[in-house]
């Protein structure tokens, strides 16, 4: 039962996003400004199909929870033995359930809108929902034609066939969730641009609007990226926290689109400028999110021929790509012409600077989306070719590296127009900075080049990004300002994370007997005891491994060699020591055979990484200051809005008390 | 996150589900001495680790070798490793390879016949960036469009 409530809930939505997109066509097309019958129908269409989606998506979840093994995707990813959580969370770790996630996101989002979202011009608000229904109602199609989540087997199996050890851990009920929020919010800023497109609406009125919604899915695509790497970092047993996988970059295309567009969106909002590349990047950010859907979701990554031998859903995917990119594309072609490009500015001003980084984050992308891409079309013709980290560091360093450098400069600057003497003396000390930690570092030790050069910026960015407090009232300044000093300072704590990660990490890997001990960076890393043990769905060898540093505390630590059964695999379960500068990383690996005293040997790894935290620090901070500008900008246009409304309503006074009561402005 | 997308991956392609590191494979065999131990010689082994991040694991998924559990990165290391401490040059060793297993072996990006648009297309878009921004940010401002104005409440934020 709960099954088919689940997809009757998927069918209706399905239905109610082809509502919303025809009574909003036909809304616009009558060319009326009050609203029509249809038109009433859009925003009530929205929230019901958000409702309906969120039900299908509860239902699916009620059957993981309670292993409905009459559910062939149950059966198919869960077991009843795995703990409750892992059961749960374990709804969207297979393709069927996290495209049912994917949907009722996009729906939620449209709902969200629907309900909340009243500033905007009527014809701007159903031109946005019908574009939001349009793209729902093809992933709405994908999912019932082509992945049904909620399909039952005809006789019921007898046991589940279990979930990937790797993805039993805490971070799936973490990352996904919020990556899925981020990637598929990307959508309203999608439809607000069409929206605007469409209705000949692009203002900075209409960049205000828009702008919380796109700093919202950003906030979250920075989670979603942060967690995404600590899990990585610590489940996978090497230390590695980013690796330019397709999979991953298929998250980062999104987040550095969205990072352009949110900066784009505020040049238009304050100064009514970049329109159409504003409109652009609200089109590509989404896109990018689409696209990244189709490469992790077709199977084309695993292999290419793979992926032609059984091309249904990879096609389904690509169409679904086809239309709603070149069809925006085709609307941007035909529009943009109509949309004056907005106000000038001289080089060097505030808006210059942001339109430098705009094209340099545009610049990253397109090298990410090449290295990504390139491999995937060579192998269709039976070449193949590697494209890693040794590619994508540096040829991405060489657009970064100006950008790091602008962006410490950008906050000084003026709108419009200012003469660089102006802030010369900031300029002085932040180049001074940057060129004596190069110095320094340089001499102190032979690390590689980009290493060193993230060291410096780092210091210079952390430096530049308080700068625009200087010789203001911290209290009077304002929320949103705080959030950009405080995304700012992030990125240069992270990127000092990153740097400091790859210039100073050192690693011990020994095969090491119980009692046996070993040094690495100042730690005295002892191997006390390796014993069996048990959980819910795996055994393990368990090593106590004692770290000490220098005369210090000593701590314990237990790394992990875990067997699972089912299926039956083997991860390793990192333990881990943070220390304010860094992080102590110990794996336990196989038996390495016997010494030659008869002693059972372990292999052994240990890893000293100074300030690896910041990464993960710094993109909280990122996140956290998003969220302020949100606060922020939400409420000073509220407050504004209001001061507007109560003018109006003075000159009205007859109609106040009832103007009161419909005060609709919402909370966004 | 490789592993993991993998996983996630593997989930969803049930039948190829084993992309992992099975069980059995595992424990047949002892590693090779090199795979899990370090060289003696810190400079050695410096010159060992950066080698063996720029060479794929070929049975894992975008994995180099230096940080995989499969067995046959196990292998790659050893001979890494082993060569040298041999004496061999890195450049000479990662040739050694790719000569048995292909240029897919190699992360080092080189250019070469397959190769040239990954280093033609960042160029272009280098020029394509500076052009955009000679247009955009090199004229001075002709028009006095909207010069003349008090700051909006959103400029002096």
């Amino acid at each position: 039962m709960i099954a088919e409530i689940g997809l009757a809930a998927l069918w209706l939505a399905a239905a109610l996003a082809a509502l919303q997109l025809f009574a909003g066509v036909l809304a616009l097309r009558q060319n009326q400004d009050e609203d029509g019958e249809l038109a009433r129908l859009v925003r009530p269409a929205a929230m019901v199909q958000a409702l309906l989606a969120s039900l299908a998506f509860l239902m699916l979840m009620w059957c993981f929870a309670i292993t409905d093994l009459s559910v062939k995707l149950v059966a198919a990813n869960s077991h009843s033995l795995k703990p409750i959580l892992y059961k749960v969370t374990g709804t969207w770790g297979n393709h069927e359930g996290s495209m049912l996630l994917w949907v009722a996101v996009m729906a939620m989002s449209g709902g969200l809108i629907g309900w909340l979202e009243k500033r905007l011009p009527v014809r701007t608000m159903q031109a946005t929902l019908a574009t939001q229904g349009f793209v729902a109602l093809g992933f709405y199609a994908f999912l019932l034609l082509s992945s049904n989540p909620f399909e039952r087997l005809p006789i019921p199996a007898p046991e589940g066939q279990g979930l990937n050890p790797l993805l039993q851990d805490i971070g799936l009920a973490l990352h996904p969730p919020t990556l899925y929020i981020g990637y598929v919010g990307l959508s309203v800023a999608f439809s607000f641009a069409i929206g605007a497109l469409l209705t000949r609406n692009v203002t900075p009125e209409f960049a205000r609007v828009m702008r919380p919604w796109v700093l919202g899915a950003w906030v979250f695509l920075t989670l979603g990226i942060t967690a995404g790497s600590y899990w990585a970092y610590y489940e996978l047993g090497w230390g590695g926290w980013w690796f330019w996988d397709p999979v991953e970059n298929a998250s980062l295309m999104p987040w550095l689109a969205a990072t352009a567009l949110l900066h784009s969106t505020s040049v238009l909002a304050a100064r009514d400028a970049l329109r159409t590349w504003t409109i652009m990047l609200g089109v590509v950010a989404f896109s990018m999110s689409m696209l990244g859907t189709f490469l992790v979701r077709s199977g084309v990554l695993t292999s290419v021929h793979a992926f032609a031998v059984d091309p249904e859903r990879g096609s389904f995917i690509l169409a679904l790509l086809a239309i709603y990119i070149g069809g925006s594309l085709a609307i941007f072609a035909l529009r943009a012409g109509t949309v004056a490009e907005g106000k000038r500015f001289a080089m060097t001003s505030r808006e210059g600077a942001l339109v430098f980084n705009n094209v340099m984050l545009s610049a990253i992308l397109g090298i990410v989306l090449l290295g990504t891409l390139y491999p995937l079309l060579t192998e269709a013709f039976d070449i193949r070719v590697s494209v890693g980290p040794p590619y994508f560091n540096p040829v991405s360093a060489i657009f970064a590296v100006p950008m790091f450098l602008v962006m410490a400069a950008g906050p000084l600057m003026r709108w419009r127009e200012d003469k660089p003497a102006r802030i010369q003396l900031e300029l002085a000390i932040v180049g001074a900075i940057i060129l004596g930690v190069l110095a320094v570092v340089a001499v102190l030790g032979d690390y590689s080049i980009l290493a060193i050069l993230g060291l410096a910026l780092s210091a210079g960015l952390a430096i530049a990004s308080f700068m625009p407090l200087r010789g203001r009232k911290l209290a009077r300044v304002p929320l949103a300002t705080w959030g950009m000093v405080l995304a700012h300072f992030g990125v240069a704590v992270s990127l000092f994370g990153m740097a400091s990660e790859s210039a100073f990490t050192t690693e011990r890997l020994s095969a090491v007997t119980a009692g046996e001990s070993q040094q690495v960076a100042g730690w005295n890393i002892t191997l006390e005891s390796v014993d069996p043990i048990a959980g819910p769905n795996w055994t393990a060898m368990e090593a106590r491994v004692i770290a000490q540093r220098g005369k210090g505390e000593a701590s314990v630590m237990v790394p992990q060699a875990r067997n699972f059964w089912a299926p039956a695999q083997a991860t390793s379960e990192s333990a881990l020591l943070t220390r304010w500068d860094g992080q102590l990383y110990a794996v336990i690996g196989d038996s390495a055979g016997v010494d030659a005293n008869g002693n059972q040997r372990w292999q052994l790894r240990v890893w000293w990484k100074p300030f690896v935290t910041f990464i993960w620090y710094g993109g909280l901070l990122i996140a956290l200051g998003g969220a302020l500008a949100i606060i922020g900008r939400v409420s000073t246009d509220l407050k504004r809005r209001r001061a507007v409304l109560r003018g109006t309503e003075k000159r009205a006074e007859a109609e106040q008390l009832k103007m009161e009561k419909i005060d609709g402005y919402g909370t966004f | 996150m490789r592993a993991l997308s993998i996983a996630l991956l593997a989930a969803v392609l049930a039948p190829l589900a084993m992309l992992g590191v099975p069980l059995t494979a595992q424990d047949s065999l002892p590693p090779a001495p090199y795979a899990y131990t370090q060289l003696e010689d810190p400079a050695l082994e410096a010159q060992a680790v950066e080698l063996m991040a720029t060479l794929r694991c070929l049975t894992c998924q975008s994995q180099n070798i230096h940080d995989s559990d499969a067995p046959m990165a196990g292998d790659m290391r050893h001979q890494v490793r082993s060569r040298l401490a041999a004496g061999e040059e890195p450049e000479a060793i990662r040739q050694w390879l790719i000569v048995r297993y292909g240029d897919y072996v190699s992360y080092q990006p080189e250019v070469s016949s397959t190769t040239w648009p990954l280093f033609l297309v960042p160029a272009i878009i280098f020029g394509f960036g500076l052009l955009l921004l000679f247009r955009r940010l090199g004229r001075k401002r002709s028009d006095g469009e909207g010069t003349d104005r008090a700051p909006t409440s959103e400029e002096s934020a």
